[in-house]
């Protein structure tokens, strides 16, 4: 019990009245810059970390937990309202989140991402609390061969999604997959499909390609069709959250924890695969099945906690052992030091005050960021209501813009306007754009592993079920591709309807609208 | 459901109006600086992202001479980002005759032009200074067999297969150039190398103590927390003499441990291409004044950086040497 002792001091010390207010100018700041575009939650942290330098320390940490947890979080606002993806960890939120704000339903959208965040980040920052240095330990023993095996599943989930013209489903998944390559081959130093321009010899940024083919794609596609279609009004939902969006968000937010914790955890492991992998979790065991590409709640809620419990989790190796496994971590990293904590495996015993009031300052910067964005959603939710030119007028622009502030270059404008283009001819020719993303984000990750793994073992294949969990998760993957097929077998009449209704759906979802 | 009346759209293009305010702030505010014709500001280019090694030298550059008011005007940072900081160098000698524009330069650049494929050379631009060296170091994990660096050549030469290294760079950065050229020094064929490229400092902290890889390559000041609670222990140096600060002093140069290398990973500061010699000097005599002042110097401590300071055609010769040695590690490894 001494730990918990130890968090509610950090959380009587923290807790003042004027901490808290930096603690809300910081989840406001956080938020803002979040939902601009091209800067995603490592550059929020770098561009605002200055003003917290001239705080105390404990002030400085609290203000510093809500810029960080609402940086994360603002992200997901455009995603949602937009189909703007801020950074490549709320890709997946954009999917379901951008259909439910189309139905009008896109206040419960925010709510439950909201709430889910703040779930998930309490959770996680409570495991940190009271588990890293053990979570360390065993985080360090994950290496490439398990996580090629863990992707080598999310791929074989993939082909559960791909719409009900397999053929098109893999046509699509495949020129994800080929987009992946673009880049310098790392091993040989061979540029791949670079087009003999130099800004293609770097990997292409996950988010460029989902804001272009999601967003532009669509911008264009209602273009095409605006003079053609009726006017569709975007029903003015109901402000909160009812009865059922309560009783579909909990378990969803719940499992992305348990899917966003670990990841955070692991070298390397950032928010990309859990958020991919809850979505697909979600997906295959909701009753509602049929809603899925129509914007179903469970599809926001599970992903987005997964993205913050990853954001908490990159805590257990950075506060353990002073390693940070991100971008985010590296700037946070900087930013300790400079408040004066040494990160490593000293830290919990060395400087526990310190710790403890950090861990405290992150707990409320969580809830503060509930408590003021809860408010907010039914308002951002309004932002709906621009009538279409001028709603698309403004998506445009602000895709752009974010291509552009990134690295101003107007190289990426043109490449988001390329892949606009191609989610446009997706669109047209029926190909489901779900696929392509999932491409995408599977692809490169599973080379880079592959490589490190079959380097490590010098080009010999046993290094790939070297480690206990790699064979693990093999034995599950087998099990999900072999028990279905012996289920149908012996009951054939286990195809229901409800299989014919998430067809349909999927055909739906095809044709992108 | 009937279209909004004008009156209940107010909040949202309120929302609208301030959201766009806010983003076309934050794009003026990056857009540059306004170039008069007795402007004083200056543009400080990073070639790569925020909180990596030439963000540190650049922003406490910057800093400095921002303490210092050595300029009389203002400094812009801006992270260019993508293929190593070949992107940025383009962009650099692209800037041709641009006098309010300065970058951060080193050894990474160096080789990611090469393994990019980009025909620009750092000595093509306008070397204005070099600011500081870091050495790097050969770590291993806590129960690792390997006691010295002899142990673990030996080891390495008995078979080069048997042992997987890591950095923190890809191919053509410091991380990889260094276990090249030290298979090439003691007779491995640079080839046989089995190089994991790990994305920074931290990723390879985890492989190294989570028993991945054997060794890795890296600079020293991201492992410090490390090396002092014992968990990695550093073999060697790559520098010419010892490191002085805690907790690296007791650490040999390869040289010592009778490996003829000395391997060094540099940072400095390029201007464009076709400035006048007038600015050239001016600019230089800026960092000078930037490089005397005792904030520097602090600087230098905390990142644990060493001074090596050497400006215009020193810098320039320098810039010309290690292209040439650079140029040969990737040939030999057949990277280009």
């Amino acid at each position: 019990m001494g730990d918990l002792d130890l968090l509610l001091g950090g959380l009587q010390s923290a807790a003042t009245p004027e901490n808290l207010l930096y603690a809300a100018i910081g989840v406001l700041l956080g938020t803002f810059v979040g939902v601009l575009p091209g800067i995603g939650p490592a550059m929020a942290v770098a561009l605002l970390l200055p003003v917290t330098y001239s705080l105390e320390p404990t002030s400085a940490f609290i203000m510093f937990a809500g810029i960080y947890y609402g940086g994360m979080y603002g992200g997901s606002t455009t995603s949602i309202l937009l189909n703007t993806p801020g950074e490549s960890a709320s890709v997946m939120t954009a999917l379901e989140g951008n259909k439910m704000a189309k139905a009008g339903r896109a206040a419960q959208a925010l709510a439950t991402a909201a709430i889910g965040s703040f779930i998930a980040g309490t959770i996680g920052t409570l495991l940190v609390a009271f588990f890293a240095p053990m979570l360390a330990e065993f985080a360090v023993t994950i290496g490439a061969p398990s996580y090629f095996a863990i992707l080598l599943f999310a791929l074989v989930m993939t082909t559960t999604m791909l719409g009900s013209s397999k053929v098109r489903g893999f046509l699509s998944l495949f020129l994800g997959l080929t987009i992946g390559l673009v880049g310098l081959d790392l091993n040989t130093g061979q540029a791949r499909l670079d087009l003999g321009v130099a800004q293609l010899r770097d990997p292409l940024e996950i988010v460029a390609v989902a804001v272009g083919i999601f967003a532009l794609g669509e911008a264009f596609w209602v273009a095409a069709h605006l003079r053609r279609k009726p006017l569709q009004v975007i029903p003015v939902g109901r402000p909160w959250m009812g009865r059922e969006d309560w009783s579909r968000s909990w378990r969803p937010w719940l499992r992305g924890t348990a899917y966003g914790f670990p990841f955070g955890a692991i070298p390397a492991g950032g928010a990309e695969i859990p958020t991919f992998l809850s979505y697909v979790t979600e997906r295959r065991l909701s009753r509602h099945r049929d809603e899925f590409g129509k914007g179903a709640i469970e599809g926001v809620a599970g992903p987005e906690a997964a993205n913050n419990a990853s954001a908490a989790g990159m805590f257990v190796p950075l506060l353990a052992m002073g390693i940070p496994v991100t971008a985010t971590a590296s700037v946070m990293l900087a930013a300790l030091t400079s408040y004066g904590i040494q990160p490593g495996p000293q830290l919990m015993t060395e400087q526990s005050d310190l710790v403890w009031t950090l861990l405290a300052s992150l707990l409320i910067g969580n809830t503060l960021l509930l408590v003021l964005n809860l408010p907010l959603a039914p308002l951002w939710a309004k932002l709906l209501r621009i009538p279409r030119p001028q709603l698309y007028a403004g998506i445009l622009f602000f895709a752009c813009l974010g291509a552009f502030a990134a690295n101003q270059d107007a190289f990426d404008v043109f490449l988001l306007l390329a892949f606009g283009l191609l989610g446009l001819a997706m669109r047209r020719f029926g190909l489901p754009v779900l696929p392509l993303i999932l491409g995408v984000i599977l692809g490169p990750i599973m080379e880079l592993k592959l490589r490190e793994a079959l380097t490590i073992s010098d080009g010999d294949l046993s290094g790939l079920w070297s480690e206990p969990l790699a064979v693990a998760v093999y034995v599950l993957t087998a099990l999900v591709v072999v028990v279905p097929i012996v289920v149908k077998r012996v009951r054939p009449d286990l195809d229901t309807p409800a299989a014919e209704v998430a067809r349909a759906a999927q055909d739906d979802e095809r044709v992108g609208r | 459901m009937a279209t909004p009346s004008p009156d209940r759209r107010r909040p949202a293009r309120a929302v609208v109006a301030a959201l766009t305010g806010l983003a076309l702030t934050a794009a003026l505010s990056s857009c540059g600086v306004t170039r008069g014709e007795d402007n004083k500001d200056i543009a400080m280019w990073i070639p790569n992202s925020a909180g990596g090694g030439y963000d540190q030298t650049g922003r406490a550059a910057v800093s400095v001479m921002e303490q210092e008011d050595v300029t009389g005007g203002n400094f812009e940072v801006t992270n260019i980002l993508g293929a190593g900081g070949s992107v940025a160098m383009t962009r650099l000698m692209g800037a041709e005759g641009d006098e309010h524009t300065m970058m951060t330069v080193g050894l990474g650049v160096v080789g990611s032009l090469y393994s990019f494929g980009l025909e620009d050379r750092v000595h093509d631009a306008t070397p204005l200074a070099q600011l500081i060296e870091d050495q790097e170091g050969i770590l291993v994990p806590a129960d690792s067999p390997y006691e010295t660096v002899d142990d673990f050549l030996a080891a390495w030469k008995k078979d080069p297969h048997s042992i997987a290294v890591g950095g923190g760079s890809s191919p053509g950065g410091p991380d990889h150039l260094f276990p090249m050229q030290l298979a090439e020094t003691v007779g491995i064929d640079p080839k046989d190398v089995l190089y994991v490229p790990y994305d920074g400092g931290g990723p390879l902290t985890s492989a190294l103590i989570g028993e991945k890889i054997q060794v890795g390559f890296s600079g020293l000041g991201e492992f410090e927390g490390q090396i002092e609670s014992g968990e990695l222990r550093a073999l060697a140096v790559s520098g010419e003499e010892r490191l002085e600060s805690e907790p690296f002093q007791d650490i040999p140069t390869l040289t010592e441990s009778g490996v003829d290398l000395v391997f060094v990973n540099w940072r400095g500061v390029l201007a464009p291409p076709g400035i006048s010699d007038e600015r050239r000097d001016e600019l230089i005599a800026y960092l000078q004044e930037m490089h005397d002042s005792p904030e520097w110097q602090q600087a230098l401590e905390k990142y644990g950086w060493t001074d090596a300071f050497k400006t215009g055609d020193d810098f320039s010769t320098f810039l010309q040497e290690q292209d040439d040695r650079v140029a040969s590690t990737l040939e030999e490894l057949g990277l280009i």
